[in-house]
C-alpha cells in the first residue's frame, strides 16, 4: 500500500476537518493532491502533530480533527498517546503512517522494522479504537468510519517506504499556518463549518 | 505543605484574567496547588502531559484554535522542552506562555535540582525568551498580564519564573 494512495481516498473526507500533518513525504504528498486552507504541514518538530491535534480538538470540540502521523514522529513522543487516551477527544483521529523507516533522512529503519507495534503501543496506553491496516479499501472504510464516528481512534497504516521525488511545496510555513488560524476561526454565526 | 496556596491562588487567578482557558501541566511540588486549582476549575481545559514538551504542542493547537493557554512546569520541564520551543512555537511564530518553577536557585535544598537551576536563565537568554521573575504576589497580577500581552502581541514564548520568594511559605 502506497502512502499517496491512502491520502487520495480520504482526500474528500479531509474537507472541513483541521488536518495537522507531520514533515516530509506526509506533507508533500498531501500538499500535492491539492492544497487546501485547512491543512496544517508541521515542518519540523517531531512529535508533536499529534499534541497540536490534541490542542485543537480540545479548543474546539465540533471540529473534526485529522492527524496525519508517521512512525518515526509517533516514536518519538510514545507518551503523547497516553495523553491522547486520557482525554480521547471524539473529534479526533490519528492516522499514522508507518513505513518502517525514516524515509527522508536515509531510509534508515525505525523500531516497527524490528517489531514495535504502534496500534498495540496505542491500545496499551487506552486508546481502545487502535488498529492496523494494511490495504486500501480497509483503510479507506477504517479512516471514513473513524473520522465520521465520535470517538478517538488511532489507525496504523502499514505502507512501502517510498515517498515523492522532491520535497518542495510552494507555500512558506507561516503562511500555511496564519491561513490555518484563519479557517479555524469560529464562524461568527456559531459553530464551525 | 509549605508551597503557598496563597500565592498559588494569585497565580491562578491571574492567568484566568489574562483570558487563560487552556493549561498544560505536569506536576511537581511548587504547583500541585496551582494544578488542583484548574483541575477544580470547570470553566479550565486542563491537559495533563506526560512530558513537558507535548504542552507546546497543545499550546500551539490551542493558540491556532482561538484559546490563550499556559504552560505550567518546572524549569526542568522547560530544559526538556527545548525543541518544541524552538521547532514549533519560535519557527511558526506561537504566543507561549510558560510558568516554570524556579528551582534550583538560592536556598534549593536538593542536590539534583541544582544543575537544572544554573541552566535556566542562560538557556531562555540563549533562546531570546522575554523573561521575568514572579516574587511579589502584589504585582503578581500586572506581571502575568503583561506576559501575556507581550506573548500574545510577539507571537513568541514568555518565561515567567515562578520564584521560591513566591512559591515558598516562610516557616513560621
Amino acid at each position: 500500500m502506497e502512502r499517496i494512495r491512502c491520502l487520495e481516498a480520504i482526500y474528500d473526507e479531509l474537507a472541513g476537518c483541521a488536518v495537522v500533518t507531520i514533515m516530509g513525504a506526509v506533507a508533500v504528498e498531501l500538499y500535492s493532491l491539492g492544497h487546501r486552507p485547512n491543512f496544517f504541514y508541521l515542518e519540523h518538530a517531531m512529535g508533536l502533530a499529534s499534541s497540536m491535534g490534541l490542542g485543537i480538538a480540545l479548543s474546539q470540540p465540533q471540529r473534526k480533527v485529522v492527524v496525519l502521523d508517521g512512525d518515526g514522529s509517533v516514536l518519538m513522543n510514545l507518551g503523547g498517546l497516553t495523553t491522547l487516551a486520557r482525554y480521547a477527544p471524539g473529534n479526533l483521529t490519528h492516522i499514522v503512517f508507518d513505513n518502517q523507516s525514516l524515509l527522508s533522512v536515509g531510509g534508515f529503519p525505525t523500531a516497527t522494522a524490528t517489531g514495535s507495534d504502534l496500534a498495540g503501543i496505542a491500545r496499551a496506553a487506552g486508546i481502545a479504537k487502535a488498529a492496523t491496516v494494511t490495504d486500501l479499501a480497509s483503510f479507506r472504510a477504517s479512516a471514513v468510519a473513524a473520522i465520521d464516528a465520535d470517538e478517538l481512534a488511532c489507525l496504523v497504516a502499514k505502507v512501502e517506504p517510498v515517498g515523492p521525488k522532491s520535497f518542495h511545496m510552494d507555500l512558506h510555513l507561516l503562511e500555511n499556518r496564519f491561513e490555518f488560524q484563519r479557517f479555524l476561526r469560529p464562524d461568527p454565526q456559531g459553530a464551525p463549518s | 505543605m509549605p508551597v503557598s496556596e496563597r500565592h498559588s491562588k494569585l497565580v491562578y487567578d491571574a492567568l484566568v484574567a489574562a483570558g487563560v482557558e487552556v493549561v498544560s501541566a505536569l506536576p511537581e511540588t511548587w504547583l500541585v496547588h496551582l494544578i488542583r486549582l484548574a483541575e477544580d476549575d470547570p470553566a479550565m481545559i486542563l491537559v495533563r502531559l506526560a512530558k513537558e514538551e507535548e504542552g507546546v504542542g497543545v499550546s500551539a493547537g490551542a493558540h491556532l484554535a482561538g484559546r490563550k493557554s499556559a504552560m505550567l512546569m518546572q524549569n526542568h520541564g522547560l530544559l526538556q522542552s527545548v525543541n518544541g520551543i524552538v521547532s514549533l512555537a519560535q519557527l511558526y511564530k506561537i504566543p507561549l506562555l510558560m510558568l516554570v518553577s524556579d528551582r534550583g536557585h538560592l536556598g534549593e535544598p536538593d542536590p539534583w535540582q541544582t544543575a537544572g537551576g544554573r541552566a535556566t536563565r542562560p538557556i531562555l537568554d540563549a533562546l531570546g525568551i522575554v523573561t521575568d521573575e514572579l516574587r511579589d504576589p502584589g504585582t503578581v497580577q500586572l506581571q502575568v498580564a503583561r506576559g501575556m500581552t507581550l506573548a500574545q502581541a510577539s507571537l513568541a514564548p514568555v518565561a515567567l519564573l515562578l520564584t521560591r520568594d513566591l512559591m515558598w511559605e516562610a516557616l513560621a
